[in-house]
């Protein structure tokens, strides 16, 4: 759905401004989105301020030493900080990538950090994401073949492993769905670019043999054809992938078949 | 709602099993329009300050009606794919939506008709 203004309830308000850290001479200013389920109030931007002296390079370090030593409220989701389990995405300085492989040296100026836009949110950082998680498990995201399991492995040649680069290494961090208006106004029907690429991360691979099922089953004005070639998604992606055109690559092959 | 699986709500109604024409369509119709719409440019330029007769009759000719009525085929189905996307990636009340969707359809064909009624005029004489 098309909204040019926040709803009442989400209208974001100043919030608190946390004290500097005494004696530190190396500052860095985070402003954070905070939103709480359990006080009925609408979302507030926290100030807080990091000593860069004692603090690790990238924005991951940031807000865990924020969430350490100046505020344990804060919430949001973090594991393997080397950017491969996708878990601290979220939208920093205006746009989506991973905390945990962007450095607070790429910021100029203060840096405001906000969840995922256009999800529901859980709490403060933390997007919901049940339904792009469901959208995966839609377009069965395993391997399908009528051809029966062979006493070893199904082989694959060198070449068409190849075709799997730029596809296998998306993590399913949701930035590019995220950074995607298609996807705003319409995910309850759009799959978005990040289960698209993961679409077609299937469809071309030599093993599958339910190529026509999978094209038969995102054949459709809105599952598929709502992406405008906007290219947000490639834009954002923190892994450098280039989803844009995993889903012109599917297009290309609906016309093919015809 | 929250009782049911989100993967329900995924899986809706099911793929409806078309949209490569329309997509297509819109392709086609994008690369066609580019030497129609140069050539009828080049057109209405040269007749820039023309006696009202010569105008006509340039237009008439059958080379340059065939190209304006291609246009004029090529530019309203355009318009009407690519307006109906429009409607549908913003408009979210069903009623509004189809109503939209059913005033796209009939505009369009009602003044691409009506334009290609025009050069017909002209080409046919009348």
């Amino acid at each position: 759905m098309v909204e040019l203004t926040l709803p009442k309830n989400s209208k974001v308000g100043t919030g608190k401004t946390h004290p500097k850290p005494e004696g530190a001479t190396n500052l860095k200013t985070f402003n954070v989105y905070r939103w709480s389920p359990d006080d009925n109030q609408n979302p507030t931007i926290d100030t807080y301020y990091v000593d860069l002296d004692t603090c690790g390079p990238m924005i991951l370090d940031g807000l865990i030493k924020i969430k350490n030593e100046i505020d344990p409220t804060l919430t949001f989701r973090r594991s393997c900080r080397e950017g491969i389990c996708g878990s601290c995405a979220m939208n920093i300085g205006g746009t989506n990538t991973l905390a945990c492989t962007t450095g607070m040296d790429e910021i100029d100026g203060d840096i405001n950090i906000y969840p995922l836009p256009h999800q529901p949110v859980v709490k403060d950082l933390v997007p919901d994401l049940t339904n792009f998680y469901a959208q995966y498990a839609s377009i069965k995201p395993w391997l399908q073949a009528e051809t029966p399991s062979p006493s070893k492995e199904r082989l694959q040649s060198k070449e068409d492993r190849e075709k799997l680069d730029g596809l296998y290494e998306c993590i399913l961090c949701a930035c590019c769905s995220t950074s995607c208006p298609s996807y705003w106004w319409n995910s309850d029907r759009f799959l978005g670019p990040a289960i698209l690429l993961q679409a077609y991360r299937w469809i071309i691979d030599s093993r599958d043999e339910h190529t026509g099922e999978r094209l038969d089953n995102l054949e459709d004005p809105f599952r598929l054809y709502r992406c405008h070639t906007i290219m947000n998604c490639t834009n954002t992606c923190p892994k450098g992938l280039n989803p844009a055109k995993a889903i012109a690559e599917i297009k290309k092959m609906m016309v093919e078949r015809r | 709602m929250e009782m049911r699986a989100p993967l329900k709500n995924v899986r809706g109604l099911g793929s409806a099993k078309e949209g490569t024409s329309h997509w297509w369509h819109q392709k086609i119709t994008a690369i066609a329009m580019i030497p129609l719409f140069l050539i009828a440019l080049g057109c209405v330029i040269s007749l820039v300050g023309a006696e009202y007769d010569h105008v006509r009759n340039v237009l008439g000719q059958p080379f340059i009606s065939l190209v304006m009525l291609l246009l004029i085929a090529t530019t309203f189905y355009h318009l009407k794919l690519g307006l109906q996307v429009v409607i549908e990636d913003y408009i979210h009340t069903e009623s509004t939506k189809v109503f939209l969707l059913l005033l796209n359809s009939f505009l369009c064909a009602a003044v691409g008709l009506g334009a290609a009624l025009a050069v017909l005029k002209l080409a046919l004489g009348g």
